[in-house]
């Protein structure tokens, strides 16, 4: 594992326990199979029973609701591991805990609580989180999907959604919609779809050369029909998705670091094994410089995210900050990756290396949850005051 | 069913490993430290034992400082119900001043099956645990790759060389357990947190005389590279002729 900064003296005995679980987990559950699922497009499924007896959907939520309870470390670190897996293994934790199990928790009623969080912790229910659609990504406040309130007290929904991870495998999906009028931002709230209502479809959406190992899908609600008690009744406005989405996002600078690791250590590896010119590759200064470059971005991402942690911990983490741990985390594993693909010459091209999936899954990475462009857009209203965006 | 495991900690077997300066033990800097393989099968099938009868209370004891501790919650984290740590400052060398130790706890502790790992990864003695037999006298099996109980009886089943025997035997009994009865567990999230909140109780030990020391470690010469003899079928008399006059295998 790499740990050149000795960061592990920096974890309690706890937050390393947790690492090293989902650690082993993953070296024997998703790295044998994960090349194959990749190449033949499809989401290991059958790991999620496994991932939820080992808890880790909705790891940070408290163990009332059937969670474990952890800390925020703990969770990153959770993170970390999956994608050192696979960017599509992680990304079905993260909208699992913080795209649908943390609006129930932060949004939710007790019943919905109750109904939803322990079920979704044992993996018996599965969820996706609707909002970007498709002439609405990095400005989802012009979202066109409307909910209108029935007379009777039910909520009709129409409208499209895209991009939407376990769309095709959840049984509930959280829909941001307008309940006010295709203009108003403050009227949008969230609503527990179930997938098998009438009306709403999900497709597969096909040819993706990215996250092949994750299910993506489209989908379309028309007409649908659900009961007053489907609304997430504390959430309100924008603000409400962009919090889910900075719990997630938090959980992606911590999961591409784990990518960037996977990527170099086998690098590292195969510069000491393979040998050209009587030596071995590692021998010669051009992939010395390859290795010294990308140890050195890592270990400033996991100094970087181990203290976004600790903040998040103590409570005062702002969504600037999750910002510039994503756009940097996620950035550099890109150039990780890439770099680790390319001094595997052509092995890396393989998919029985990492680095080339990897490389393929993190573009992905960098242009979801908030795009690169637009979180460099973030900081720089954050470091101004002027907004870019208006 | 009452079973107490005897867990030892030791450093992960896949960690390279530098002689300390004394050139008596092991540079523990860098060196990530888990139960001892042997140790953590034994945990699982104490726990296999108890989830079978529906019932049963599984102690995990270990010997040493407090970084046992760590060990011992990585125990109760995979499903044990409480923790001894006997308290000395160091483990020593000489397997029957540990089991002696080890027997003291566990007289009078009421276990019905009292199990280890067929032996310690590290120090490869495999005496704890007959050891501890002999001093509580009661029957011992080693190296069991199966074991059930029933009706206060135990059966074993150990692997031999190209056969295998089964032994039975009544309880209370010690037994140590070879790999095959099954795979320790992940410690679940939700177990390490739990872990937290189960008892782990410090009892200071008195290690009597080791008679049995390490005077010097040493690692493995460093291997030298193959050297290819010839090719095809010609090669093979200068091969089986190295075999025998060099290298001395055959």
């Amino acid at each position: 594992m790499t740990d050149f900064y000795g960061i592990d003296s920096a974890l309690s005995e706890e937050e390393r326990a947790v690492r090293d679980s989902v650690h082993r987990f993953v070296d024997e559950r998703v790295l044998p199979i994960i090349g194959d699922c990749y190449v033949e497009g499809r989401f290991p499924r059958g790991l999620v029973p496994e991932l939820a007896s080992l808890g880790v959907f909705g790891a940070n939520l408290p163990e009332e609701y059937g969670c474990a309870g952890l800390n925020n470390v703990s969770y990153g670190l959770i993170m970390q591991e999956l994608e050192r897996g696979d960017s599509g293994v992680r990304s079905f934790a993260s909208v699992q805990g913080a795209l649908v199990m943390y609006p129930i928790f932060a949004f939710g009623s007790d019943a919905q609580k109750r109904t939803y969080l322990p079920k979704m912790a044992n993996g018996e229910i599965i969820g996706c989180f609707g909002l970007t659609e498709p002439d609405y990504g990095s400005n989802p406040a012009g979202m066109i999907t409307m909910a209108r309130e029935q007379s009777d007290g039910t909520w009709v929904l129409n409208g499209a959604k895209m991009w939407i991870t376990n769309g095709s495998t959840a049984q509930v999906a959280v829909v941001w919609a307008k309940t006010n009028g295709d203009k108003d931002e403050r009227s949008i709230r969230g609503f527990l779809v179930p997938t098998n209502s009438p009306g709403f479809t999900a497709r597969d959406q096909k040819g993706k050369l990215s996250l092949r190992a994750s299910d993506t899908s489209e989908l379309v609600l028309q007409d649908v029909r659900v009961p007053a008690d489907a609304i997430l009744p504390k959430s309100g406005g924008l603000k409400s998705p962009l919090m889910c989405l900075t719990q997630a996002r938090y959980g992606i600078a911590w999961g591409s670091v784990g990518a960037a690791m996977a990527c170099y250590e086998e690098a590292a590896s195969y510069a000491c094994n393979r040998v050209m010119f009587g030596k071995p590759i590692g021998a010669f200064q051009l992939q010395q410089a390859r290795l010294a470059e990308m140890l050195t971005e890592i270990v400033k991402g996991q100094l970087l995210t181990l203290h976004l942690g600790r903040l998040k911990d103590a409570g005062t983490m702002t969504p600037q900050q999750v910002s510039l741990a994503k756009r940097n985390n996620v950035s550099m594993a890109t150039d990780v990756a890439r770099e680790a693909r390319r001094l595997l010459g052509a092995n890396g091209i393989l998919a029985e290396y990492a680095s080339m999936r990897h490389m393929a899954n993190l573009e992905s990475v960098y242009t979801y949850e908030g795009t690169h462009d637009v979180h460099t857009l973030v900081l720089g209203q954050a470091i101004t005051g002027l907004s870019a965006f208006q | 069913m009452k079973i107490a495991v005897c867990i030892k900690r030791a450093a992960d077997m896949e960690t390279r490993f530098k002689i300390a300066a004394n050139g008596m033990s092991v540079d523990e800097t860098g060196v990530k430290f888990d139960i001892a393989d042997f140790d953590g099968f034994a945990v699982e099938a104490a726990l296999q034992l108890k989830e079978r009868e529906g019932a049963g209370d599984v102690t995990v004891i270990s010997m040493g400082p407090d970084t046992v501790q760590e060990t011992l919650r990585k125990a109760l984290s995979m499903g044990a119900d409480k923790a001894v740590q006997l308290k000395t400052d160091a483990v020593p060398a000489d397997a029957l001043a540990i089991a002696r130790v080890l027997a003291d706890e566990l007289e009078g502790g009421g276990y019905d099956l009292m199990l280890f790992g067929r032996m310690a990864i590290d120090a490869a003695n495999q005496s704890v645990g007959p050891m501890t037999a002999e001093l509580l006298g009661v029957p011992c099996v080693s190296a069991a790759s199966q074991l059930t109980i029933a009706n206060g009886r135990g059966t074993a089943r150990r692997e031999l060389e190209g056969a295998a025997d089964v032994l039975e035997f009544p309880l209370p009994a010690v037994v140590t357990i070879d790999e095959g009865i099954a795979r320790p567990r992940l410690p679940s999230l939700k177990g390490i947190m739990a872990a937290k909140k189960k008892p782990l109780e410090v009892k200071p030990a008195q290690v009597g005389e080791s008679r049995v020391k390490v005077t010097k470690m040493e690692l493995p010469p460093e291997r030298t590279g193959g050297r290819i003899v010839g090719e095809g079928p010609a090669a093979v008399p200068e091969l089986v002729r190295l075999l025998q006059t060099e290298a001395k295998v055959l």
